[in-house]
This record gives C-alpha cells, structure tokens and sequence, in this order.
C-alpha cells in the first residue's frame, strides 16, 4: 500500500499541514509522532504567546498545542512511533509499540523542528555537574513535571527563549541569580527589555562570557569574563538558553541532503528536499522562527504538496542559492522552474551594516543598502526572471 | 552476609574497571570478597572516561607486565564477552603515518608489534589504506594496519564483573570511603564512614587515589600523577566517515589522536595528554577541543562539518613508573594494583588474573567456583538487538539514543542499581545523545526521582 502522504512531526509546522491537506480533501494522511501526545514543544511552554499569527489569539503554549491537534480534525496522528530511517523514494522505517514497519508514501513531509544546543556541544568549559540544561528541558521540567532541578540558576543567553527561560522560572518561584550575553546588547531586544523590566532584579551582564562552569556532582558555580576580567557567580544551576539547531538526527544518516549554513534539509522554491519524494517545511528548514509562521509554512507546504499529487513536479532544471559573504544561511537553496516570483530568507549571525547583493554570475539581480541583527529575518522578493538564471544565485553582504 | 563478626577474605578498595574485575576474579576463586567504593556508584572515576578501546597491547613496551597483562586481558575478554552478553565490534585499527618522520617510525612499530606477540600487524599501501578508508586526507603517507583492535562498550563490561561476583556471593558497598585502617593479628579493620570493615587481604585498586590509600599500609612507593585526557564525541552521521580506529604514529614530542567509532554508534577524537594535579572531576576546556577537532578533520577532511554530542575528559591513573605497579605485600596482607594507566578496561580481565595468582602464591589457596552463575547485560550497543526493536516496546524516553522505559526502570533496580545521574546514563544511554537531555530530562527524572534523590525537587502546590 502506498499512502498519499505522510508527514514525520506533529508539531506546529507538521499539525498545520496535515489541517491544509485534510481541508482540501486528501484523505490519506498520516502523521508519525515519535512522543506519546501531539503537539510539538509548544506542550511544555506555560505561559502565553501562542496561536497569534495562525488563530489570532494569545494562547498559552499547551491550548496551543491542544487546539492545533483538534483543528487537524479526523487526520490519523500515530505517536509512540519513531522514524528510524529515511529511505529512497518516499519510504519510511517507522518503530511503534507494535514492531517496526516500512511506510511508504507518494509525498513525505518533515516537520521535525528544532533544539537548542546543549552546553556541550557549544563547548562550554568546566566540570560536568548536575544542574545545567537548556530552556527546553528546564520548561518541560516546571510546566510538565512540577520540578526543578536548582533554585538559583544563572541563564546563558538573551534570545527571545532566553526570557523565556525566565518567565518559566517565575512561574516555578525560582530566583535566576543573573543573565548573561556575550554580545553588547541583547539579542531580544524589544520584548526583552520588557520582560526584563518585569522581573527587574535579575540583572542582565551584556559583555560577558562564560569562562567555566564549576561544582563537582552539582554546579556550585560559573565563572565569567565580564569586560575582560573574570568573575565568579555562585549559582546552583545553568540555563543554556537558545542556539537552536534543526532536529535532524535521523535524517542526517540518510540520503537527503543538509545544507551546512540552516544544518537543516535544503529544499527548492516548491519546499521538495534533494530527493522530491520528500518535502520539509518549519523549523527544522533553519533555527529559528516563530511557531506561528512554522505552522504558515506547514500549510504552504501541504499546497505545494497538494498540486505535486495531482500534477508532476516541474522539470529538473534548478538555479543553486548559495549564501556569500556576511550570511549565515539563506534558503530555498534551490529555485525551481516554476512560475511567479521567488522569495528567499537568510539570516545574519550578527549585526550586518553594509550592501546586500544577488548576483547570478557578473549579473547583479538586486541590490539595496541594509542593517541586519541575527534575530531578524531577512526576506528577499526576486522577480520572476531569476527562475531562469543562468548561474548560481549568490546572496552577500559587503561592508 | 555472613556473620558481621568473620572477617572477608579479601576487601578491594576502589570500583574502577581494575576493582571490578579483580572482585569478580576473586568472588569465582571461591573468596568471601567485598568491593568498596567511596562514590555512590561504581566506575565513577578513571573509568568513566576512556577511549573505549579493546587493545591487542601491539605498541605496549615488550616484555613488561603491562605487556603481558593487556595481551591476556585482551584473550580473556573474548573468551567469556558472550556469556556476560558484552558486544565488541571487531573494527581493526589503521595506524596512520602523516610525515616521513612518522612513516620512518612504522617499520620498528611492527617489529615491536610482533616482539609483542601480535603478529597480524603489517605494513600498507596508502592505496590499499585509502580503499579501506576512502574518507582520509589525501596526503597520508603510509601506515601499518592492526587487526586484532576493536571497540567495546566501555561500561557495561566493569558493571558486568561486578554484577557477577554479585550473583556468586560478592558484596559492594558504594558510598563507604576508607579512610584508615590497621592490621592486627593478620586480620585488617578498614574504618569507612559506613563503619568497620575487616578483611583478611586488601586489595588497593583506587585508580587515581591509589597512593593515598597505599600509605594505609605502607610507605607509597609510587605516586600519582593523573594524566587528563580530553574527548569530543561526534554524531553517529560522522560514523560513516570511518571504518576502523585511527591510530596515530607515537612520538615524542606530540600525541596524536585517535579517532574512532563508539559501540554506540558515535565517532570519538582523543584523548589529549595533560599531566594534572587533580584525582578527579576533571574539566573540559573549549580551547583544547577545538584542537581535537582540527586535529580530526585534518585527517578526516568530511568531519569538519559533522555536529557535536558531546565532550568529556578522563584521568589516567599514571605513576611516576611506566609499567603497571602490582605487587603483593606479603608482611602487610596488602596487594597494589597501581598505575593501570590507559589500557586497564583492556588489562581488568588479566591484572584480575595476575593478583588472583600473587594470592594463591603468597596468601592461600584458591579453589575455583566449580559451576559460577553468569550474568548477561543488556545491550546498548549500536547495530545489535536493542529493547526498542522488539514489539510491545515500552515507550522511549530518550530518542536520540532510543532508551525504553523498561530499560530506564531496569537500571534503577537489580542487584547494582545506579545510585546517580551518571550511572543511569552509563547503564542505559538516556541523556547521552544529540540533544544531551533537551528531550528527555523530564521524563527521565519522573522515572527515576525516588530513587536517585536530591536530582530534583517538588514544585509546592504546582502544575
């Protein structure tokens, strides 16, 4: 039996487009979630700030979750069930309770999102105590498990997440002893300053940086490099907050290929992977953007999905986007020979002053004078000629 | 338990891999044995942290104990890995020449490989290294090829000696530190936070500890000075990049690194080789792994590119001596197991064998177990049967490394639960993957709060 579509991730992004599929009539849609509920991370985030671009509300992050499975009505959702292999063609190994099955499916969706990276992976110095995790574990923690594993943390990072990070510990009546940024500013700026004000007492250290973490079975400390000089905060916990990186631990083992600036699948303008059986849309594309406009791409991409079943994909002729100087990523990494004009997104990883420029060859496409921070999305809209270009798209920025 | 009053034949004081293994040796020699460990778990220090290699011992100094011993060790691992249910992944090693200097080495690295008794080892072609190892630098030089090398899972096989001589009549007692003892009428009275512990022979195995523990009996003849060894373990998509261990040519001036596969699938590059003042907790710095890093895409250009699981550091048991200091004592009823430097998940098996004979030669008889109960460990590694294949799974608590309830729950009851975060980790891979707990710290502490306390605290009145 081959199935219509299934899509790998019940989160925003894979919930939004099972809804869109569902809703213009695809009957056969299945949607493999490997946790034991649906709903994507939003489920362990309590406070609110959910659902405003995709529902127009402010919901909290668990009726987020909740309503976000109750719209995708009647589509089977099977949890308990992981993706072990991602194979040529459109299959999938899938391992549930019940053994282990190969599926397989004219169109595969992967919405499998992001993490934050741990404290070892962004090789953060010291000994290797209890007491250290990141947001998403520590909010899983709260909202999920009514535990904490410390009392007075320190929070690494000032990410939207960051502050997150802080409500949560609010919430668990939990003091952070400070919070610091590597950078001289905060990277949240608006709503940051904002939450910061709320919780005045945690005091924000910009210019700084972790040097180690102390404590032998649990953290008793973390020494910093504030404007140079070292200092010691004594904490009993670390919140390493944000970095986030695609979730694609299994998909990376496959045939598909990751693109090394988003670390995520590299899809073309149509949202189709290296191998066109499969598609991708939400976080897991890059870190990071808001679940509601995940969950935008998950319907975008259940409509590209939608006119690849009832028509063939267009012909195989792409025009490679590769990001240049001064960019951290841009995607789609691939334009296809579609119709209409092409949007692009890219990323900067820090404070960007300078000329952004598309050149295809000698060709200069676009070009505009920009100032870009990491935390915002760049959004290019190209006409529709580039479509046909005749070498790579190349995406810069020079001083 | 026995009596409280009769004395244990033997008390072992340390639960590395040397204290497990030579428990185990000692419970199946028909021995009344206790290990003692000061941590709340077993294999908490030098052994926590190695490179998780099975050695043929082919670069080991000819004719020295450490020789002997890793060759035997080696042998004896194979010979009952089955019966304990204990993996090994028979990778070889290809050990890489990257300068003339080091392909002029090789010749006398085989030789001494064959003085050593490991004769398989034999020069290669860059050709036929490359056809091997299509992943390397192109600019490699030459090598010499170790087949007998393999990876094993570092951790179960120290828990499995230790749950053997359990299921045979064993004791270990975690969390009791000796701090003193005196001997008296040939009978040691070891005073340990958890009282007095008397035994008729000590046997000193407490890996980076051990010349402090030595003084209880005598005047140290050596001294420790632990060597850090710093790690990074890549993802298992890097995995693909490599086939066998790389070794590097030995030299002077500079270690190399190794680069291998994990039993867990991972691919690992280390270990650095810093002499420390510290017996334990050693740190991981940023700077040093980064170098391991370059190091290991400088061999492996694909690696660069690979994401990181994690790092971690060790420290080697090192002496100021080269080779193993194992003697008995016969005046003190004191045997010293020291200076099992880096090959002692290797040497466990043979140093147990070794001490078991310096016993019945200075000490006593033996008489041999003549039918021992076996246990069987569950596997973790990477390829084989794991719990998660198996219909009517329970649910996974840790995806990245595809952890099952029952494994979770498994680990935290049995004759040799984990008594901490760490040694749940070791015993079933929870927490050790990509994502380091981002997905199932929650999860896991529900599972295992009551019984590794003080991991976490209730919120009050909560949600």
């Amino acid at each position: 039996m081959i199935r219509a579509v299934t899509i790998v991730g019940a989160g925003p992004a894979g919930l939004t487009a099972a809804r869109t599929l569902h809703q213009a009539g695809v009957k056969d849609v299945l949607v493999v979630e490997r946790n034991g509920e649906a709903g994507g991370l939003p489920r362990f985030c309590g406070h609110p700030g959910w659902g405003m671009l995709d529902f127009h509300r402010f919901w909290s992050g668990p009726t987020y979750a909740r309503k976000l499975v109750e719209a995708a009505g009647d589509v089977e959702i099977r949890t308990n069930s992981s993706v072990v292999a991602f194979q040529r063609g459109g299959v999938l190994v899938v391992n549930g309770s019940g053994g282990t099955e190969r599926v397989q499916s004219r169109a595969v969706l992967i919405t499998t999102g992001i993490r934050e990276t741990s404290r070892a992976a962004r090789l953060i110095s010291g000994t290797r105590p209890w007491g250290v995790t990141t947001t998403g574990a520590f909010q899983e923690m709260v909202y999920r498990g009514g535990m904490t594993p410390f009392r007075r943390p320190a929070v690494i990072g000032t990410e939207l997440v960051s502050f997150s990070a802080l409500l949560t510990a609010r919430h668990a009546g939990i003091k952070p002893v400070a919070m610091i940024e590597a950078g001289r500013r905060i990277v949240a700026r608006r709503p940051g300053d904002l939450v910061a004000r709320m919780l005045l007492g945690v005091p924000v250290w910009t210019d700084t940086s972790i040097v180690r973490i102390e404590g032998r079975d649990r953290v008793t400390g973390m020494v910093v490099s504030r404007g140079g000089r070292e200092e010691r905060i004594d904490c009993d916990g670390v919140i390493v907050t944000g970095k986030f990186t695609p979730e694609t631990g299994v998909l990376r083992m496959s045939h598909i290929d990751i693109d090394e600036g988003t670390d995520g699948p590299s899809i073309d303008t149509g949202w189709r992977c290296s191998d066109p059986a499969y598609f991708a849309a939400g976080n897991v594309l890059r870190p990071v953007e808001h679940s509601g406009r995940a969950a935008e791409e998950g319907a975008l991409a259940a409509r590209a999905i939608l006119r690849s079943l009832r028509e063939s994909g267009p012909a195989g002729s792409f025009v490679p986007v590769r990001a240049g100087t001064g960019l951290r990523y841009v995607y789609p990494q691939r334009i296809n020979a579609d119709h209409g004009p092409v949007k692009l997104y890219g990323r900067v990883s820090e404070n960007r002053r300078g000329t952004l420029r598309v050149s295809s060859g000698s060709r200069v496409i676009l070009e505009k004078s920009v100032n870009l921070l990491p935390e915002r999305r760049l959004t290019l809209h190209l006409p529709e000629s580039v479509r046909l270009a005749s070498e790579a798209l190349c995406v810069s920025i020079e001083p | 338990m026995g009596a409280p009053d009769r004395p244990y034949d033997v008390a072992i004081i340390g639960a590395g891999v040397v204290g497990c293994a030579v428990f185990r040796e000692f419970v199946l020699a028909g021995l009344r044995t206790v290990l003692i460990e000061k941590d709340a778990d077993v294999i908490n220090g030098a052994s926590k942290a190695n490179s998780a290699l099975l050695h043929t011992g082919f670069d080991a100094a000819p004719g020295s104990l450490e020789a002997g011993l890793v060759r035997d060790g080696y042998a004896r691992y194979r010979a009952i890995r089955e019966q304990l249910g204990l993996s090994l992944l028979e990778t070889g090693a290809v050990l890489a020449a990257w300068s003339d200097a080091e392909l002029a080495a090789l010749p006398e690295i085989i030789g001494r490989a064959h003085q050593n008794g490991v004769t398989d080892v034999r020069a290669a072609s860059v050709q036929d290294i490359l056809k091997m190892e299509p992943h390397l630098a192109g600019d490699l030089k030459g090598g010499v090829l170790v087949p007998g090398e393999g990876v094993i899972d570092p951790w179960s096989a120290p828990i499995a000696y230790a749950l053997q001589g359990l299921a045979n009549g064993g004791r270990v007692l975690r969390s009791t530190e000796v701090r003193a003892g005196s001997l008296a009428d040939g009978i040691w009275t070891l005073a340990s936070d958890n009282g007095d512990i008397r035994a008729r022979i000590v046997v000193n195995c407490a890996g980076n500890f051990g010349d402090l523990v030595e003084a209880i009996a005598r005047t140290s003849p050596f001294e420790m000075r632990p060597r850090k060894g710093q790690f990074v373990v890549l993802d298992k998509s890097a995995s693909r990049f490599l086939n066998a261990i790389l070794l590097p040519v030995p030299n002077e001036r500079t270690k190399g690194v190794v680069v291998a596969r994990t039993a867990f699938g991972n691919l690992l590059v280390g270990p650095t080789a810093e002499e420390r003042r510290e017996r334990d907790y050693p740190t991981t710095e940023a700077a040093v792994i980064e170098a391991l890093l370059m190091q290991g895409s400088r061999m492996i250009p694909a690696l660069s590119h690979e994401p990181i699981t994690t790092t971690y550091a060790g420290l080697r048991p090192a002496t100021q001596f080269k080779d193993y200091q194992i003697e008995a004592v016969p005046d003190r009823n004191w045997i010293s197991v020291a200076g099992i430097r880096s090959t002692g998940l290797t040497g466990a098996l043979g140093i147990a064998a070794y001490v078991a004979g310096l016993y019945a030669e200075r000490f006593g008889p033996i008489e041999v177990i003549a039918d021992p109960k076996w246990v069987s460990m569950p596997n973790l590694t990477e390829g084989l049967e794991r719990p998660w294949m198996q219909p009517g799974r329970s649910e996974i608590v840790c995806h990245c490394e595809m952890v099952t309830r029952s494994e979770i729950e498994a680990a935290l009851c049995g004759d040799l639960p984990a008594r901490s975060v760490g040694g749940l980790r070791r015993r079933t891979r929870a927490m050790m993957g990509r994502c380091q707990g981002f997905y199932c710290t929650r999860r896991t502490m529900e599972l295992a709060k009551d019984r590794l306390p003080d991991l976490v605290q209730q919120l009050g009145g909560r949600q």
